[in-house]
């Protein structure tokens, strides 16, 4: 039956039996694939081609778009607030990913050598990677808050430390912000890192005990060698999280998106914000490609370490 | 011959029941039957309140009907560039004073035909920011009604704090007075209880704008709106008013409790700027008894006061009897009965003088204070309402959160301004 | 696969015991309490009255479900809590089918340009969504898909991801079974679903999580495509809802334990597969 609806139009079944093995192979193929290439072309190429194209436009939603070379990419590169969104992005990117890989891995590290309450004390540092940013966002929002409302000021002056501003201090705002989504995505950092040292034979770690290694040399001379493209791995998947964080900025500075004055913005805060606040759909476009050139950028360096390897 | 006589008899039926379609439009619509369309955004209250001014419209114009459209209101100004694209816009439509600039760029309104809507008339009837929708010489929109701000304070705090309930402060140095009596701070110098709650995203960019300002003998922009004039003398004290309570009296923090109108919400701040929009949230306080205050003047008795409003306008496409029909719907939902029903259904203030200025409305104690606002009331100029907040905010942030002096921030969000006004008139 | 004989191996076979263990243990144990001290105060507050929230109790004084009465008795949420669990699922299915369809196709068929469309599909993985939203928003507007469930959904009904995962495992069923199936007369399509299929049901699973996951907690997209409120999945609908309640924050906590409770829920029933799909999902993906 199913023969003749996906393949036989019109065709006989003798037709389509005469046919030889690899033939029909090809055209079960081509078949299975039909939807899925018009799906990859239509939402996926299409639109990368336009996106391009917009960033050389001035299209604004009101008024026709029209061609206009490389100005949008000029007024980028002249756009203080651009560059400081470049700082901002980097900072939650270079600081939050070492952060995180460094915590999980010692986290992962020790809770692999724990049996009594193994699976218990996993699913406490899992548990936060399974909610939803843009509600976890407000709980934080709520913890940050000044005296007498947030927690952790309330803590603090428990303890008798000064008041904090958190979220409305140039210097705190964003850091705050970055510890919601470390503490995000522990958890699956954690489970991979555990995935990766269960990989790891015991037998490596017995000829390395027999022939006198330390705890520590173990660690540095079996074990993370071993981990490297786990590691790599999780470094980029964490990288591209903080490259495009916004859920957890939008809803925590919603009063004021990406402040006090622009500390806490990241790039796709700003596209966001460019093209569906202001609706400069053109000058958006130009910043979705820088976007795109550095997660490009990422990926190649993913590939270049693993092919050195 | 079959063929040509069922042919035959079928093309009389056709033309039978055209004619019986004509005439029982004919006799549902006497006069010629003309369907214009209403675009507003959705907002319960105001939807409910144009469907009874449609039933009443269409009452007395037995010719026309009106369809009401609605959007979202994130979504509205979209939908109307979309729908002109398509070629079909609203005959009557309704927009924020300060999308005026984009919309006449875009064709999307026309100009008020000045035999039916006489400048003069306008001048003499309606508040004066109705020359917001004011192009040249042409108007392109009225107003049902308009916003102002006052001040709102908590009566169980002012009384806690040894005030009297009843006389909330008038001047600015009242003001200061009312919010030191009901500031209240832990040992570690936290707030427990603030003054004023400040909020710069919400209302205190206008009040610092539009009143403060002025008060200090300045004005905010040139009178035709394209230079910025606060980076003077006078923008300099208004901001080192404003941003002195925070740092100097300590009065209040911006960020308390979040957000200043939920700080007075939960009956930790004794007083708050705000506007008419915000009493709705407020009707449902139920912890203590609040009231409301005319702006506090100046030393010297200067009192200013912001106002908007979203006007009724004449779609682009709009033409002939559909144009006539548009003409006579906009000059009912700006008229005096429609203004009384918008009060009284959406608690909005009436932007003709005479309906606003009755005895009955000036004496309602949380309506007065705001209509009386209305006799001095600005509205400001934006091209970019969202663009122009943003550097008030940043501007009253880098002195507040970046120790940086009121005339330095003052110089460098007006040339920021500047510039954002240059390049949106140049377009 | 490689990765379940190994896990096998336990703590104690791989390490000597020592006291610093005990150390490492309650310095964990107090760590992850701290990770969860949010989603217990988030409960705790959502169980509190107005007047009770700023008191740091964890075990409210006198618990109440008011809250929850109030957030669901507008029915927005509850509209919200429906369009993101719709939402959630159809993209799911549709992801498994098509997912999987692809892979098997790139990793069992033999024809020219498999190679070549394996890789144009692998290399949409470098393409990040918001580059693609505008272009996006433009086709919906344009096809009249704005404020619809297919606006939503229609981004996702298939990912790279998903045919890179499963392209790995479906290279690890063995031919023979698939030349039987042949043999016994069954069609292709018939061979994949249920020979190839049943499997790499492991696999699925880890792709179920991973997208349904991921579709719950969506936010970017979602808040851009959606303007009427009818139309909003459960987080689009929290941020405006928290930004509507001028900031009540016994009232945020229960919309946002409302959207947290389907995930953990889930977790607690499967916790083992999920563990076991993430590891799987993380390693091959």
């Amino acid at each position: 039956m199913l023969n003749q609806s996906t393949v036989g139009v019109g065709q006989k079944p003798r037709a389509w039996d005469r046919l030889s093995i690899s033939t029909k192979q090809i055209v079960w193929a081509w078949t299975f694939l039909a939807v899925p290439i018009l799906f990859f072309s239509v939402v996926r190429f299409y639109p990368t081609a336009e996106a391009f194209y917009l960033s050389l436009t001035d299209w604004d939603f009101l008024r026709p778009a029209s061609f206009i070379g490389l100005e949008n990419y000029r007024t980028l590169l002249a756009d203080p607030l651009f560059w400081q969104v470049f700082r901002n992005t980097f900072t939650y990117l270079l600081i939050g990913t070492p952060i995180s890989i460094v915590l999980s891995f010692v986290i992962a590290y020790y809770l692999d050598r724990i049996e009594f309450g193994h699976a218990f004390i996993r699913a406490l540092y899992f548990l936060p990677f399974l909610t939803t940013a843009a509600a976890m966002a407000w709980v934080w929002r709520w913890f940050y808050q000044p005296p007498p409302i947030g927690i952790i000021n309330s803590l603090l002056g428990m303890f008798g430390l000064p008041a904090q501003p958190f979220l409305r201090s140039v210097d705190q705002g964003l850091p705050a912000i970055m510890a919601t989504a470390i503490w995000a995505g522990l958890g699956f950092q954690i489970i991979i890192f555990l995935a990766g040292l269960r990989a790891i034979p015991a037998t490596y770690h017995e000829a390395a005990r027999v022939d006198g290694l330390g705890e520590f040399a173990i660690l540095r001379k079996i074990t993370l060698p071993l981990l490297k493209p786990t590691t790599i791995f999780l470094v980029v998947f964490s990288s591209i999280g903080f490259l495009r964080i916004f859920d957890q900025v939008y809803n925590m500075t919603s009063n004021d998106p990406g402040g006090p004055l622009n500390t806490t913005k990241p790039l796709v805060l700003m596209i966001y914000q460019t093209a569906f606040s202001s609706y400069q759909m053109g000058y958006a476009s130009a910043q979705t490609v820088v976007l795109f050139l550095i997660l490009f950028a990422i990926s190649m360096g993913q590939l270049w370490i693993l092919r050195s390897r | 011959m079959l063929h040509a006589s069922t042919r035959g008899l079928f093309s009389s039926v056709k033309m039978l029941s055209a004619g019986a379609l004509a005439l029982g439009l004919l006799a549902a619509h006497p006069a010629s039957a003309v369907e214009i369309e209403y675009w507003q955004y959705v907002f319960e209250s105001r939807v409910k309140a144009m469907d009874e001014l449609i039933k009443e419209f269409q009452a007395e114009n037995p010719g026309i009907t009106v369809k009401q459209v609605t959007f979202p209101y994130a979504d509205y100004q979209t939908r109307v560039v979309a729908a002109k694209a398509a070629g079909k816009g609203p005959d009557v439509v309704q927009l924020f004073y300060g999308w005026l600039d984009n919309f006449v760029a875009g064709g999307l309104v026309q100009p008020l035909s000045k035999e039916k809507f006489p400048a003069a008339t306008i001048e003499k009837d309606f508040f004066p920011i109705v020359s917001a929708m004011k192009r040249g010489n042409d108007y392109y929109g009225l107003p049902t009604a308009v916003r102002s701000m006052a001040l709102f304070y908590n009566k169980n705090l002012f009384k806690a704090a040894g005030l009297d309930p009843n006389k909330p402060p008038q001047t600015l140095d009242e003001l200061l007075k009312a919010a030191q009596a009901t500031t209240k701070r832990d040992s570690a110098g936290n707030f427990q209880t603030a003054g004023i709650a400040f909020d710069i995203a919400r209302q205190d960019h206008n009040w610092w704008r539009e009143i403060l300002v002025r008060q200090f003998g300045g004005a905010p922009y040139s009178a035709d709106g394209t230079k910025v004039a606060y980076d003077s003398e006078a923008g300099r004290k208004a901001l080192e008013f404003y941003t002195g309570l925070q740092t100097k009296e300590k009065v209040g923090r911006e960020g308390f409790m979040d957000e200043g109108q939920a700080a007075f919400r939960g009956g930790l701040a004794a007083m708050v700027i705000d506007g008419t929009f915000r009493l709705a949230s407020f009707n449902t306080i139920s912890g203590f008894e609040w009231g409301v205050a005319e702006l506090p003047a100046a030393a010297d008795g200067t009192r200013s006061n912001y106002a908007s409003y979203f006007a009724n306008a004449i779609g682009g496409t709009a033409k002939g009897e559909k144009l006539e029909a548009a003409q006579k719907f906009l000059a009912f939902i700006t008229s005096e009965k429609a203004m009384n029903v918008w009060l009284e259904k959406v608690g909005e203030l009436p932007a003709r003088k005479t309906v606003a200025l009755s005895e009955k409305n000036l004496a309602n104690p949380i309506y007065g204070p705001f209509i009386r606002g209305l006799n001095y009331a600005h509205t400001t100029l934006f091209v970019d309402e969202a663009a122009q907040r943003q550097i008030s905010i940043d501007m009253v942030n880098s002195v507040l959160l970046q120790g940086t002096s009121a005339s330095a921030a003052l110089s460098a969000a007006a040339v920021k301004e500047q510039q954002l006004i240059d390049k949106r008139k140049a377009n | 696969m490689t990765t379940a004989p190994a896990s096998i191996v336990t703590a104690a076979t791989k390490y000597r015991f020592r006291p610093g263990l005990i150390v490492a243990w309650t310095l964990l144990f107090i760590g992850g309490i701290i990770m969860v001290t949010p989603l217990i105060f988030m409960f705790s507050t959502s169980l509190k009255s107005a007047g009770q929230i700023y008191d740091l109790r964890l075990i409210p004084a006198s618990p109440t479900l008011d809250n929850y009465i109030r957030v669901l008795s507008d029915g927005r949420f509850v509209r919200w809590f429906l369009n993101s669990s719709l939402i959630a699922v159809v993209v799911t299915v549709s992801c498994l089918f098509f997912d999987s369809l692809v892979a098997y196709t790139l990793a069992k068929f033999n024809f020219a340009g498999r190679k070549v469309i394996f890789l144009a599909i692998l290399s949409t993985l470098m393409i990040p969504t918001e580059m693609l939203v505008i272009p996006w928003y433009l086709m919906s507007s344009k096809l009249g898909w704005l404020d619809s469930y297919w606006g939503i959904m229609f981004p996702g009904m298939m990912t790279a991801f998903g045919v890179f995962l499963m392209r790995q495992f479906f290279e690890t069923v063995p031919n023979d079974f698939l030349e039987a199936a042949r043999v016994d007369g069954l069609n292709e399509f018939q061979i994949w679903w249920k020979i190839a299929m049943p499997l790499v049901t492991p696999a699925l699973s880890a792709l179920a999580i991973f997208t349904f996951l991921g579709n719950w907690t969506a936010f970017f997209w979602p808040l851009i495509v959606t303007t009427d409120k009818d139309l909003y999945t459960l987080p689009v609908g929290l941020s405006s809802f928290a930004v509507e309640q001028s900031i009540q924050w016994e009232m945020i906590m229960t919309g946002a334990a409302i959207a947290t409770i389907p995930t953990l829920l889930i977790f607690l029933f499967f916790q083992r597969y999920i563990v076991r799909g993430v590891m799987l999902g993380g390693v091959k993906g």
